[in-house]
C-alpha cells in the first residue's frame, strides 16, 4: 500500500475508506470529514477509530460518570482527581497514594493468560505514571460456572497470567474477588487495580507543555501486537462465529517492565519529565495525542523514529500498535542527556521522536512527509458523546414482585449441611489455590492479604503509616436493583476496611456491564452509576478515577451488572489493626448490625438457582455511624469480620478456620441468621471485660449489637449442631483442587 | 560488617534483603551486576526475583554479569555467600553449588508459609540457629524444584551439606525435600525459600528467617 498523506488526502476527497472496518459508524466518519475540512489520511482514520472508540472515549459513558465531578463530595484528601492517569489522594505525612482499577476483560477471553497478564502490566503503568512506586495489587475476576469446561480453560490461564506478570514485576498482591455465574461464561471478568505512592512533589501529568520540549519514547520496540485491541475487542460484542482475534491480544514482558518502572523512578526522582504517558490502549496514538492535548501546545512526531520489532510495520499499524511496555515522555532539552544516560544503564531503548510546538496542530510525519496533521485535542479530548437510550428492562419488575423461595434449615442436621453447602460453594470456597499462586510477601510492607477482607500495606517503616483496599461487586443486587447494588457494593468495600481500623478516604471503580447499544443495559448502567455517585456523595467519598467495560455479553445475553467499587483508607498504625480472626478461646462474639430475613440476592438463593425478589436499600447513614464505631472499638476488638456473601454461615466458617480456634454460638433464627444477608453487619471478637465498652459504643452509635457467643474448642458449634473443624476443613479447601487440579 | 546485596535487572527482592540486614544488625551495600569492585564488602546476598526477566533459565545469564566474576573469586576465597530463590539458581549456574533448581512438580508458582528444618547449623548463614531447629519461613518460586544426580545427591548427603530441608509434604518436588545446600566449605549457601520475608512478625508468617543474617554477623565477630 502506498504512503497516504495529507496532500494525497486533498486531491482525492473521495477515496473510499475502511471507517466500518476499523470500528467507526458513518456519522463519526463524516464528523471527522467536517473536523478536517477533507478526507482523513489513513493514518488520521486509524488514530481516530482507536481514540474515539468505546473503551478510550467513553462516548457511551460519558454523559452519565459526569455525575462523579458533579455530586463530588468536598474532599481535601484529593490531590488529581478524574482525568489522569489516576486520582491522586493525600494520606498524611507528606504521602501520596495514587490507585486505580481497569479491566482486562475481552483479551482474557481471547487469550487468557496474556489477557490477564497485560491488564496487570498496564494499570501498573498507569500509576507509575502518575510518579509513584507501584505498592501492590489487586485482582477481582468473574468467571463461568465453577464446573463448565470452558471456566477451566479461561481460569487456570488468567490466574497464571496475574501471577505471572505481577510476580515477575515484584509487586505484592494483596487481595481480589473470584466469583462465578453462568452469566460470565464467554465473558470472563479481569479487573486489576494498581496502588502507588510518592511524595507530594512527585506528582507527574500527562501533558506536553513548552515549545521545542522533547518528545521521547522509551521501553519496548513496537511491533505488530494488540493491533486495535481497543476498537476491535474491547468495543464490540464478540459473535458465534468470526475470526479469534487472537492478533489483537498484547503480548506482555514483565522483565521489560520491571526494568523500565525502576528506570523511570530514577528518571523522575532526578526530575527529568515535564509531562509523561505510558502506551495503553490506542498504543502511541493515545499517547501523544492525550499529551499534546493535555498541553498548551502542540505536537510533531516523526514516526519513522520508532524503533520496531518488526520493520515492515506500516505507519496506521505503529500509530495502532498495542506492544506493552512503553512509555512517553516530555523532556526539556537540557535535560535530555541524563535522561539518555539512565536509559542506558538500565538498558532500556530510547528514542527521541519528536517535539512540542506551538499552535495547536498535531502532525505527524513518515519520511518526511506529513501523514497526520489534527487538532490534538478532537482525537483525545473531544471525541463523540452519545446519550443512549435507556429503558428499565422488562425483567425488573417481574423479578422484584417474585418471592424469594428457597429450603431454609430447621433441624440441627439441615443447618449442618447448609453450613458445610456453603463452606464448600465456589463462590465461599477458600482460594488459596488461587492465591498461593501470588507473591504476597515481596516489597516486605504486605499486613494483610487475602483472605482478609481488605490488603494493608504499610508505607512508613518508621512511623506504620498505611493503606487499606478493598473491592468488592454484588452483582446479584445489581442485577435485582442497580441503583442499591452500586450503593451496597460501595459501603461493603469501606466496611471491608474499616473492620481492620483503617479509615475510608477514597473510591475506584470498574464498571462492566453488557453492551451499551441495549437500553435495557444502558439502564443498568445508569442507574449504577447514579447509585455509586449519590453513595458517594453520601459517605463523602470522592471518586478519583475508573474505567468502565461494555459490551461483556454473547449474543443477546449480557454479564450481570458488575460495578467493583474498590476503596481506599489510610491507617496512621499497621501494628494496630484489628485482624479478621482471632487465636485465643474465651473471647466474646458479638454481631453489630441488625438481622432482617434479606435473602433476595444472596448467595443461599444463589446455590438454589433463584435471583428474585427486592435487594436491601443501602442505609449509607447507618453504615457511617458502624464505621465509626469499627474505628473507635479497633483499640480493643480482637477480632473483626465483615460480612457480605454467604452471611454469618461463612464468617464464622472463616473465622473458626482461620487459626484453627473454634466458636460456640446461639441462634434464635438460625435458618435466617445464618443465611441472611443484610447489609451493615461485623462480628466482632472481645475479651469478656470489654463488654460494657462495646455497649457503650453501640449507644454511642445507635448501632444494634447481639451476643453470638464465645471462642473456643475444635468446632464450630451453632446450637444442637456441632461440625469438626477438619470436617469443615476439609469441605472448604477441596473445592478449588477438585475443579482445577 | 558490611554485607552487598546484588542488584540485577529484575531481582525484586534486594530490598527486602537489605531491610534485614540492616535489622540483624549489620550494613547493607548496594551492588549492582555491572559494577566492578565488591565496594569493600565481607559477605554477599543474592537477592530473590527474575533477573534478566529468567530468559533462557532461571539464573543462566545472571552467571554472566561482570560482579559474578567478582563474586566467585571471593566465594572461592572464603567469603561468605547466601543466594535465596533465584540467588541459589545463580549459584548453582555459576557452579558455586551443584545441581539445579526446575519447574515446581505441579507446574504452578507457589508462595505460602512452609516449614523447614535446619540440617546444617555450621555454615556462615545458619550458625545461629539448632541443628533440627524446625522454623516456618514463606517459599514463593515456580522453579524450586531442587535436582542433580545420584552421585551429587549422595556426596551432599553424605558430607553434611543439605543445610536445610522441606518439612511436611514435598512442596515442589526437590530430591530429598532439600530447600537449601552449602559448598564443601561452607560460605555459600543456596536456599530456596526466603528467609528475609520473615524478620518480623507484622509482615511476615514468623521473624524466625533473620537468624539467616544474625549468623553472618556472628561469623564474622568469630
Amino acid at each position: 500500500m502506498s504512503l497516504d498523506t495529507v496532500a494525497i488526502a486533498q486531491i482525492t476527497p473521495d477515496n473510499l475508506q475502511p471507517f466500518a472496518e476499523l470500528g467507526l459508524k458513518p456519522d463519526e466518519y463524516a464528523r471527522i470529514k467536517e473536523i478536517l475540512g477533507r478526507r482523513p489520511t489513513s493514518s488520521e482514520l486509524a488514530m481516530y477509530s482507536v481514540m474515539w472508540s468505546e473503551h478510550c472515549s467513553y462516548k457511551s459513558s460519558k454523559v452519565h460518570l459526569k455525575q462523579f465531578g458533579d455530586k463530588a463530595p468536598k474532599s481535601d484528601a484529593l490531590l488529581v482527581g478524574i482525568g489522569e492517569n489516576a486520582g491522586v489522594v493525600d494520606v498524611g505525612q507528606g504521602y501520596a497514594v495514587t490507585f486505580k482499577i481497569e479491566s482486562h476483560n475481552h483479551p482474557s477471553f481471547v487469550e487468557p493468560y496474556q489477557g490477564a497478564a497485560t491488564g496487570v502490566g498496564g494499570i501498573v503503568r498507569d500509576i507509575l505514571t502518575m510518579g509513584a512506586r507501584p505498592i501492590a495489587i489487586m485482582d477481582p475476576l468473574r468467571f463461568g460456572p465453577a464446573d463448565a469446561a470452558d471456566t477451566r480453560r479461561v481460569l487456570p490461564g488468567i490466574v497464571a497470567g496475574v501471577g505471572g506478570y505481577g510476580n515477575c514485576l515484584g509487586l505484592p498482591n494483596i487481595g481480589g474477588e473470584v466469583v462465578f455465574d453462568e452469566t460470565y461464561i464467554g465473558n470472563p471478568l479481569v479487573n486489576a487495580l494498581c496502588v502507588g505512592v510518592m511524595k507530594h512533589s512527585d506528582i507527574k501529568l500527562a501533558k506536553a507543555a513548552g515549545a521545542g520540549n522533547l518528545v521521547v519514547l522509551y521501553g519496548a520496540k513496537t511491533g505488530g501486537d494488540g493491533i486495535g485491541g481497543v476498537s476491535v475487542l474491547a468495543s464490540e460484542t464478540f459473535g458465534a462465529g468470526g475470526s479469534t482475534k487472537r492478533p489483537s491480544v498484547q503480548v506482555g514482558d514483565p522483565f521489560v517492565e520491571k526494568v523500565l518502572i525502576e528506570c523511570s523512578l530514577e528518571i523522575f526522582a532526578e526530575d527529568l519529565v515535564v509531562g509523561i504517558q505510558d502506551l495503553g490502549g490506542a498504543g502511541l496514538s493515545c499517547a501523544t495525542s492525550e499529551l499534546a492535548s493535555g498541553g498548551s501546545g502542540g505536537m510533531r512526531v516523526q514516526l519513522d523514529k520508532v524503533p520496531l520489532r518488526d520493520p515492515s510495520l506500516s505507519p496506521e499499524e505503529i500509530l495502532m500498535s498495542e506492544s506493552q511496555e512503553r512509555m512517553c515522555a516530555i523532556v526539556e532539552p537540557q535535560k535530555i542527556d541524563r535522561f539518555l544516560e539512565i536509559c542506558k544503564k538500565w538498558d532500556v531503548t530510547v528514542t527521541v521522536i519528536g517535539e512540542v510546538t506551538d499552535g495547536d496542530h498535531f502532525e505527524i510525519t513518515w519520511n518526511g512527509e506529513v501523514i497526520v496533521n489534527v487538532p490534538p485535542r478532537t482525537v483525545a479530548h473531544e471525541g463523540p458523546v452519545y446519550n443512549r437510550p435507556l429503558a428499565q428492562p422488562e425483567y425488573i419488575d417481574r423479578v422484584n414482585s417474585a418471592e424469594v423461595i428457597v429450603p431454609l434449615p430447621k433441624t440441627p442436621l439441615e443447618i449442618k449441611e447448609a453450613v458445610l453447602k456453603l463452606a464448600a460453594a465456589p463462590n465461599l470456597a477458600d482460594k488459596s489455590w488461587v492465591t498461593s499462586q501470588y507473591d504476597k510477601y515481596v516489597q516486605g510492607n504486605t499486613i494483610q492479604s487475602q483472605p482478609d477482607d481488605s490488603g494493608m500495606i504499610r508505607l512508613d517503616e518508621t512511623t506504620n503509616l498505611g493503606v487499606a483496599i478493598s473491592t468488592d461487586a454484588n452483582a446479584n443486587w445489581s442485577y435485582l436493583n442497580p441503583y442499591q447494588g452500586a450503593k451496597l457494593a460501595l459501603a461493603e468495600a469501606a466496611r471491608n476496611i474499616a473492620t481492620a481500623g483503617a479509615r475510608p478516604l477514597a473510591v475506584t471503580n470498574c464498571l462492566n456491564f453488557g453492551s451499551p447499544e441495549d437500553p435495557g443495559v444502558m439502564w443498568q448502567f445508569a442507574e449504577s452509576v447514579r447509585g455509586l455517585a449519590d453513595g458517594c456523595l453520601e459517605m463523602g467519598l470522592p471518586v478519583t478515577g475508573g474505567n468502565v467495560s461494555f459490551y461483556n455479553q454473547t449474543g443477546a445475553v449480557a454479564i450481570l451488572p458488575t460495578p467493583v467499587i474498590g476503596v481506599l483508607g489510610v491507617i496512621q498504625d499497621v501494628r494496630k489493626r484489628t485482624p479478621m480472626s482471632y487465636k485465643e478461646a474465651g473471647l466474646e462474639l458479638f454481631l453489630l448490625g441488625e438481622t432482617k430475613a434479606d435473602l433476595a440476592g444472596s448467595e443461599w438463593a444463589f446455590l438454589h438457582g433463584v435471583r428474585v425478589g427486592q435487594s436491601p436499600d443501602a442505609d449509607l447513614a447507618k453504615e457511617m455511624r458502624l464505621i465509626e464505631f469499627l474505628l473507635e472499638g479497633n483499640g480493643f476488638f480482637a477480632a473483626a469480620h465483615d460480612l457480605s456473601q454467604g452471611g454469618l454461615s461463612a464468617v464464622l466458617t472463616e473465622m473458626v478456620l482461620r487459626n484453627g480456634v473454634g466458636a460456640s454460638v446461639v441462634l434464635n433464627n438460625p435458618a435466617i441468621d445464618l443465611l441472611s444477608e443484610t447489609p451493615g453487619r461485623v462480628v466482632v471478637a472481645i475479651k469478656p471485660e470489654d463488654v460494657s465498652l462495646l455497649e457503650k459504643l453501640s449507644q454511642k452509635y445507635s448501632i444494634e449489637i447481639s451476643q453470638l457467643g464465645t471462642t473456643g474448642g475444635d468446632s464450630l458449634i451453632i446450637n444442637e449442631t456441632s461440625i469438626s473443624l477438619s470436617e469443615l476443613r476439609e469441605v472448604h479447601t477441596s473445592t478449588f483442587p477438585r475443579l482445577f487440579g | 560488617m558490611r554485607v552487598g546485596v546484588i542488584t540485577f535487572p529484575g531481582t525484586l527482592d534486594d530490598r527486602d534483603a537489605a531491610r534485614a540486614v540492616n535489622v540483624a544488625g549489620a550494613q547493607s551495600v548496594a551492588l549492582w551486576h555491572n559494577d566492578a569492585d565488591l565496594k569493600n564488602v565481607d559477605a554477599v546476598i543474592l537477592p530473590g526475583g527474575f533477573s534478566y526477566g529468567d530468559y533462557l533459565r532461571c539464573g543462566a545469564i545472571s552467571r554472566f554479569a561482570p560482579v559474578m566474576n567478582l563474586v566467585i573469586d571471593a566465594a572461592n576465597k572464603g567469603m561468605p555467600v547466601l543466594g535465596i530463590c533465584n540467588g541459589f539458581q545463580v549459584l548453582c549456574e555459576s557452579h558455586l553449588l551443584p545441581g539445579a533448581l526446575t519447574r515446581n512438580s505441579d507446574l504452578h508458582f507457589l508462595c505460602r508459609d512452609q516449614e523447614i528444618e535446619i540440617i546444617n547449623n555450621e555454615t556462615a548463614w545458619t550458625s545461629a540457629y539448632k541443628s533440627g531447629e524446625k522454623i516456618v519461613i514463606p517459599l514463593k518460586n515456580g522453579e524450586g524444584s531442587f535436582q542433580c544426580d545420584d552421585e551429587t545427591l549422595a556426596q551432599l548427603e553424605g558430607e553434611g551439606r543439605v543445610v536445610a530441608r522441606y518439612v511436611g509434604q514435598n512442596p515442589n518436588g526437590s530430591r530429598n525435600l532439600i530447600a537449601g545446600i552449602t559448598n564443601e566449605r561452607g560460605n555459600v549457601v543456596g536456599l530456596m525459600p526466603h528467609p528475609e520475608h520473615a524478620i518480623d512478625e507484622l509482615t511476615g508468617p514468623t521473624a524466625q528467617g533473620l537468624g539467616f543474617f544474625t549468623s553472618i554477623l556472628n561469623a564474622m565477630v568469630k
